[in-house]
This record gives structure tokens, sequence and C-alpha cells, in this order.
């Protein structure tokens, strides 16, 4: 067998002539189950899966650049590629095949009605900057998508820039800055954040050089508002809060929160990933938020891709509208323009090249516009009751953190594993045997080994049964003392538990070409 | 509403067991002030596959798409031919519509596909290792300059002038709410400025592009080991990918970070995105890269597998201290990346450079044959800037007139700026018909009088 430098086995066996111990076939492979090797080890020189013409004769004008030798790429026809990432994607776990209750992370079907639109030549093969006269159609999108994001939210104005949550919330955070900047108030340092905020706000406040005030929660899971009031001054910038909390708990406080950030002279800004929970019966600026991020790949079903791309437009209440980064859309006698220019105006920067993700702004559009405010009505109460009807089949089992109702999630927590010696991650890694994605595990982080429950409205109820059956049989299995089922959990995936310890020690983050066993035994 | 599966008689069921008495009482903790008591006003009620369709169809149409064109934009998003195998693998709802892999036994796919990925852009460019994806070119740059920030403790970058004005102000943003100082050098559509005079003992960083942003092709091996010698980082920027099937990489020049636009593999023009970020650097400055990576392991069973890795770097688990806040990737799109150069292959990549470098060359022999036009650039990959005897945008309008999108004007990108002056690229999309078409239009354009 190759080893790599690593001395870790560089490929498969190939040609073994014995059954393997693992899988108890020669290949390796277990049925439809197929193992398949790096592209780099497919490789045959001189082979390529694509035809191309000759390239004219020219005399080659690269300046003072030479061409390079090589590149070291591997040489592959179609029908590998086509069956090498086929293969791979049979490895993956997805929306598409089944229930993927990830909380915090809006899990829901992506329909393929938006794929269709976003491909259409009009949106997709259009260049960011052709003259605006021939993109007046994609500037309506956007000027559109504006609309629908500020009624939904009731604010004043919109940016489509960041690329994603995380790029929202500079964004806002940013913006925040600008407004203080703009009125001579540079006392203020420090961003307010719980300590059950996702993690990339106060990442975002810290890389923006705030100092970040973590503020605790009540026994009832939400934001102590006292011991806010207590840390608010003229030192602090503003407040960064989810809500729904990460607890999947409705801040019932927020508008006193929103009245004394305010009276502090902060701003308040809202961390929209649980958008979807409220996303057409309350409007964000009726609870006195004034800037706030909207994953499109959450509650407008972009598809999350395996990590990307995602989409994080902002609102703006009026108080900080003047502070958006450029481009954005106006309109005028000649119809739909773009400003484009940092300068132009109050615009604080920009946040990336081009426009925005006009690919998930056409997919979000295509989404609101199939739901219209009947159904996205109907899909924030639906993506309620479905986390109430969890909670519920399971809170006799298992141990709920806080009171509910809850909102689109439900929040438990590893007291009903105390004893048992399983832990959160065995519980999950059990319920991927059961042909579930597991829930979000330890996260937040204001609970002990908390489990995340997310179903979202796409759910069937027979759906979500079978996940409560299964949920509650482990959970009584975890009980009943049998550790060791769980440890070894799961039996059933393409891969049983990586070594992640092993893989962070000794990093192996590219492949090289191998070297033989016997070379490294010499060293 | 055909994506929501409960029916009234599921809705009553369920709420009978959550012991609520209708589907607004579980939201009695929303203050009642801030609760609509029904749909939302001002927007329109559910549409059918076929009313969105025409809805959204009738808009694309008012759009002009860049194939149906002769077209020759650039400027840092290029019109490549992708394989129909690409979006045909992209679509499979196994990578689609899966989450970030941080579950690995149910990911093996995604992160498989992730390793070969940072294999595929450290070879590309000529580095150590590479990360698995960022927003795109104009953020990975920003994130460059902060990453030598961190490793030199330093807090000045020098940009020069050849570098793409959106990744220039994405940086100087940051620069303005994050804390360090951005230099922005002029912009130098001729070259000829000294980066190496303002390196001083603050300079974290200088950050060049290869080809820059008007398309010269410049080496920098000197001015690496340069910066080298006074303890400051070379970042080299890439916004066509395509350009490093061709010509010596930033790391054979001794470049310490590369970050580069992958679009031009797989992805199409979008209107300006989702692109795909590439980052690659030496392997010594690994734990200080920001965004997600992906490393190669063992299972329970002694198989080979792959995870997420080195994760204390990141906002998850570091919070306030980790080297970045970006959660997100560009997965799918990094995904469309990796199959395109997969189809391509060694013989595939250099080939489809070669016929871009031709054909541009090709161009720009036709354009500089337009009288009043000049061509600026010695050395170029498929993209480069010509001088134009009346204002470029005007050109451009009247080409489109035509139905020809003719280029960048340079004012375009700097307002009030170089306003005679033009980008063209070219790539394997152009036809020796649409070349032709562009030089005759010009011509005419130039000689008609119809710009007074």
């Amino acid at each position: 067998m190759s080893m790599n430098n690593q001395g870790r086995p560089s490929a498969i066996p190939a040609g073994a002539a014995s059954f393997d111990g693992v899988t108890g076939t020669v290949t390796g492979n277990r049925g439809l189950q197929i193992e398949e090797p790096l592209i780099f080890e497919q490789d045959s020189a001189g082979r390529t899966g694509v035809d191309l013409p000759e390239a004219p004769k020219v005399a080659s004008r690269l300046g003072a650049v030479k061409p390079r030798a090589k590149v070291g790429l591997p040489g592959l026809a179609e029908p590998q590629v086509v069956r090498h990432y086929t293969r791979l994607s049979q490895k993956n776990y997805a929306i598409d095949s089944g229930f993927y209750p990830l909380g915090s992370c809006t899990m829901k079907h992506n329909p393929r009605l938006n794929e269709k639109m976003a491909r259409l030549p009009g949106f997709s093969d259009v260049h960011p900057m052709q003259p605006v006269s021939t993109v007046q159609g994609a500037l309506e999108l956007m000027d559109q998508l504006a609309y629908w994001l500020k009624t939904l939210t009731g604010m004043a104005a919109v940016t489509l820039a960041p690329a994603a949550g995380a790029h929202g919330e500079m964004c806002g955070i940013m913006a925040i800055r600008a407004a203080h900047e703009a009125k001579g108030d540079s006392g203020r340092t420090k961003i307010l954040v719980p300590e059950s905020a996702h993690g990339t706000n106060p990442a975002t406040a810290a890389a923006c050089g705030y100092s970040v005030d973590a503020i605790p929660a009540t026994a009832d899971g939400r934001v102590d508002l006292d011991a806010l009031k207590a840390k608010l001054g003229p030192d602090v910038a503003g407040l960064m809060l989810t809500n729904p909390n990460t607890c999947g708990l409705f801040e019932r406080d927020i508008i006193a929160i929103a009245e004394a950030v305010h009276a502090a002279g902060g701003y308040f800004y809202c961390d929209g990933a649980n958008f979807n929970a409220i996303v057409g019966r309350v409007r964000p600026a009726d609870l006195g938020i004034d800037v706030m991020h909207i994953n499109l790949h959450k509650t407008f079903s972009t598809p999350h891709g395996g990590g990307g791309p995602g989409s994080g437009p902002v609102v703006f209440a009026e108080s900080l509208a003047p502070y958006i980064p450029v481009p954005y859309v106006t309109h005028g006698a000649n119809g739909f323009a773009l400003v484009e220019t940092v300068g132009d105006g109050q615009a604080f920067g920009r946040m990336k090249a081009f426009h925005g993700q006009m690919g998930m702004f056409v997919r979000a559009l295509s989404y609101m516009l199939s739901h219209g405010a009947d159904g996205l009505w109907q899909a924030s109460g639906d993506a309620v009751l479905n986390a109430n009807y969890v909670m519920a089949r399971l809170e006799d089992v298992m141990t709920a953190s806080f009171e509910g109702p809850c909102m689109h999630e439900c929040l438990f927590d590893d007291r009903f594993l105390k004893g048992t010696g399983v832990t959160t991650l065995d519980m999950a890694k059990a319920l991927i045997d059961e042909g579930f994605h597991p829930m979000t595990m330890y996260f937040p982080l204001v609970v002990h080994g908390a489990l995340l429950i997310e179903p979202t409205e796409t759910e069937s109820k027979a759906s979500l049964d079978q996940f409560v059956d299964a949920l509650r049989a482990l959970a009584e299995r975890a009980k009943s003392g049998d550790v060791a089922y769980f440890q070894a959990a799961p039996r059933l995936t393409p891969r049983r538990r990586l070594d992640e310890t092993a893989a962070a020690r000794k990093p192996v983050l590219r492949w090289t070409p191998p070297v033989p066993a016997e070379a490294l035994a010499a060293e | 509403m055909r994506y929501l599966p409960l029916t009234e008689a599921d809705r009553q069921s369920m709420l009978e067991a959550v012991r609520a008495t209708s589907v607004e009482d579980l939201f009695r903790d929303v203050p009642e002030a801030a609760r609509l008591a029904g749909p939302i006003g001002g927007l329109p009620n559910h549409m059918g596959e076929l009313e969105v369709e025409r809805l959204l169809g009738s808009m694309a149409a008012k759009n002009v798409p860049a194939g149906s064109v002769p077209s020759f934009l650039g400027a840092g998003a290029y019109r490549h031919h992708v394989p129909a195998t690409v979006d045909h693998l992209v679509q499979r709802g196994e990578f689609l519509t899966a989450y970030t892999p941080y579950q690995p036994e149910v990911s093996q796919g995604t992160l498989q596909v992730l390793f070969e990925f940072q294999t595929q852009v450290a070879l590309l460019t000529g580095m150590d290792v590479a990360n698995a994806s960022m927003y795109d070119g104009a953020t990975s740059c920003a994130e460059a300059v902060m990453m030598a920030n961190r490793i030199t403790r330093r807090k000045k970058a020098i940009l020069s002038g050849g570098l793409h004005p959106h990744y220039r102000d994405v940086t100087t943003t940051d620069a303005r709410f994050i804390g360090f100082e951005a230099v922005a050098l002029p912009a130098a559509p001729t070259g000829g400025e000294d980066l190496l005079a303002l390196v001083d003992d603050k300079t974290a960083c200088v950050v060049v592009q290869n080809p820059d942003v008007f398309g010269h092709v410049r080496d920098y091996t000197d001015l690496a080991a340069a910066c080298q010698a006074k303890g400051a980082l070379l970042i080299v920027v890439v916004t066509e990918a395509l350009s490093l099937g061709l010509l010596t990489p930033p790391g054979d020049m001794g470049a310490d970070i590369v970050a580069a636009e992958g679009q031009s593999f797989g992805n199409a023009l979008n209107f300006g995105g989702p692109y795909v970020g590439l980052f690659a650097v030496k392997d010594k400055y690994v734990r200080q890269m920001p965004g997600r990576l992906c490393g190669e392991t063992v299972d329970a069973d002694g198989r080979r597998g792959f995870v997420l890795t080195l994760s204390t770097r990141e906002q998850h688990i570091r919070r306030e201290k980790a080297t970045s806040n970006i959660c997100t990737n560009s997965g799918l799109c990094a995904l469309a990346f990796s199959i395109h150069v997969s189809l391509l292959g060694e013989a595939g990549i250099t080939q489809l450079a070669q016929l871009n470098h031709a054909k541009a060359v090709q161009m720009a022999d036709k354009l500089a044959a337009v009288p009043g036009v000049e061509v600026l650039n010695d050395g170029f990959f498929n993209e480069f800037t010509v001088k134009l005897p009346k204002p470029a945008a005007a050109v451009v309008e009247e080409l489109a007139k035509r139905r020809i999108l003719g280029g960048v004007p340079v004012s375009r990108l700097y307002p009030g700026e170089m306003e005679d002056l033009l980008l063209v690229a070219v790539t394997e999309t152009n036809t020796d018909a649409d070349m032709d078409a562009f030089a005759a239009a010009l011509t005419e354009i130039l000689e008609s009088g119809a710009l007074a």
C-alpha cells in the first residue's frame, strides 16, 4: 500500500486479493456505497475531459514573465469525472434525502424552481460591468428584492451587498460605527453581546475594534434586562442580539431592551439568523431594531451548498439609513441606475467586488413570490408549530432547557443523560444510524450539552413523528445503560467516527504524491 | 401552498399535542403591539410556478446576456465556456442541499471535494496550502492583508495602483473600521510605480496583482525578496484564475499569500456573484489563516477520511479571539471550480490558457490597426488596455447600440479619471467573427462622428 508523507494510507488497497477486514468485500465497496480515490490518484498523463480548438499560431506576448512548465493537475476523461463526483455526492446527507434538524441553520426545502430562475441567461450570463442600459432587468430584480425585504422588516433602507450572514454583521457594525463617528462620538468602545449569541457576533464586534461585554441570561433563557441596563452607558456603541434567540425563545422584553439601548445613545443590532420564525408575522422595525442582517440561505431557502455561497442583506432603520455601503440601485427618469463609487454620498465603503450575490437574489425573490404574503404567514406559523410539536413529544423523555412555547426551534440539554455515560455527541451519532442528520449540538453555550432542534415548516407530521420516535427510543436505550451501543455509533455510514485530534495535530491539508512505504521506513 | 406539507387536520392534532388553541397562541411571547393580525400588507399573495416563471422571465428578458452578442468584458469577471457536466453535478441534491460538513461521517462527499479543491488551488497558485474558499477575490484580498498584520504584528499595507479598485475599496473599508493603515497608490495604467520605496519598518505587506487591473503581466520575484528583507509580506492578487494555467505562479515568485478570484473556472458571470475567493499561503502561516480548512485523517476502522480541522482559529470556537468572523464560504462555487479544473486537467488547462492568450494577441493587433487606437500593454494574458481618441464610456454605449459589449471603460472603475481608456478581455468564447465585428464597429464609430 502507498503511504503519503504522513505515513497514512494514500489510497484504497488496489487489486487486493483478500477480503477487507472492515467491509468484508474485496473492493472495500458495500453495495451502493462505493469507495472513491482522490482525483489525483486517477491521473493519466495527457488525458483530458475537454476538447478545445488549437490555439492560433501567434508570438506570445507575456512580457517579462515566463510560461510555467507545469501545474501538476491530474488528467481524467469526462466519464471518470462524472463518476467521481457522483460517487462523492452519495456520501453526503442532504435535505433532499432526509430530515436535517440543525438548530439555527434553517435547513428547509430548496425549491428547484429557484435554481431554474437563477439560470435564465438574462440573470446568469450578465456581466457586472455591462452598460446599465443592458441590465435594466437585473437592477429591477434587485430593486424588487429590496422592496420585499424592506416591507417584511418595516425598515427604511437595505443593502444587498454582504455575501453572507457574518459579512452582513460586519456591515451592520460598520454602519453603527460610521454613525457614531459622524456624530463626533468616539467614546463608545464596547458592544454588548448576550452569552447565548452565535460565535460570529463577538467575532464581528472584535474584528471591528470593539471590546465585547457579555450579558448573562435569566433563568427563563432571556436577556437579563437589569444586567443589560447596568452595563449600558456612554461607552456602549450598541447591542447585538439574536431574536428569536438561540434558545429558540422570543425575547419578551425586546421593546424595553430597545428603549434602554436607545436611551443610552447606542444602536440595536439584531442578528436575523432566526428570522424564519417570525417572517411575515412580525416586523423587526416594530420591535425597535435599528439594523438587522437577513440570511437569504436560511429564511429564503437559497441552498446551503455544503457551506455556501450565502447572502446577507442588511436592513436599516431611518437612524442608520444614510450609512450603507456601495453599491445600491436608484431609480430615475432613465430607468434604474447603480451607485457604485465610494465617496458618492455618505456610503461608508464597499463590502465586496461588484454588486452582491445576484444568483442568490434571484432564488430568494423566486421563493418570496412563490409564497406571497399569505404563504409566508403560513410558513412561519408551521415552522413554529413543528418545533413546539417536537418539543411536546420529547419533553417526558428528554430535558427541555426552558419552558415553552418555543419559536422555530426547541432546546434540550443533557440532564436526561446524567449518569448514563452517554453524551450529547453519542446521541447525535446514534441518530445518524437511524437515517437522520443530527441536531445542532453543544450550542448555545448557556446550557450543558445542548441539543438544538429546528424542524422548519417544510417537514411533514409523519417525518417529525418518525424522528421523535427514533429519538425517544434512543433516549430510553441510553437510560437502560447500553453505553457501548452509543459509543460505537455510527456504524452504517461511509466512514465511522473520525480522528479529529490527529487531523489537527499533524495537519494534512492537501494531497502530495505518495512516497513508497519502504522509503518512509528507511527515514 | 406547494412547499408546506402540513394539512389542516395535521395542524389541529398538533395544536392539541402542544396544548395550544391556535398557531397565533404560540406567538404569545411577542409583544402584542408588534404582532400582525394577518398576512402582511403591500405584498402579493402566493403564486404558482408558471406565474413566477413569467414574472421573473420578463425581468430577465430586459437584460442583454453577454453570450447573445460579441462580448469583451473582463475587469475581474470573465465569460468562459463551462462544460455541461459542471452544472449537472453541482445540481445534485446531495451537494446542493447539504450543510457545512460539521458531521464528517455523513459529509465525506463535500469534505473530499474540499480537500481536492484545496490541493488544486495550491497547485495552481504554486503555494503550499489553500483554504476551503472565501466569499470572493476582493474579500480574500482584505483577509490576506489582515492576516499579514497578525503575522508581522505591523499595521500598514501598501496597495499597488494595479490592484482592482473594488479590491482596494474593500481593503480600505476594512482598514478604516478594523483599524489599520492602507496606503493605496494612484492607478498605474502604464506601470512604473516604486512600491519598495514605501516599505518601512511599519509595513506588514505589499499587495500587487498579476495580471494587474490594466492587464499587465509582471514578474514580482525581486519585489518578493525585497519585501521579505524588510520584514514585510508580499500578497499577490489574481483576478483571472485561468492565467495561472500559463504564467509563472505567484508561489514561484516568492509570494507569501495569494488571494484570487476563482470565478473563471466553473462559475457563470451571474452579474457579479456568487463567486469564489481563493486563499493560499506558505506552510508556516497555516495557523494564521482565515476560513475553513479540510484535513485528512482516519476513522475508527483505520480508513482514510476527511474532517474540518484547525477550527480553533474559527469564530464558532474562538468567538471574539477568532482569526476572522467568516463562517459561510463559497462551497458550491468551489465545487463548480473543482469540477471544471478536474475536467480540464493538466493538458486542458494549458491549452485553454494558451487559447485565451493567442486570441487576445489577435484582438490586440486588430484594435491597434484601428486608426487612433493604441494598445498600452507590452505583456498581457487575456486582457489589455487600449487608449481611444474618444471617451471610452460613450464609445461603449455606441457599441452597445450595435449589440456589441465592447469592454469596460476604465472610468467605470475610476470615476472621472482616464476617460479615454478601455479594458478589453478576450476568451475562448470569442469567435473570429466577434473580433472582426468589434474592430469594424469601433472603426466606424470613431470615423463616423457619432461622437462629437
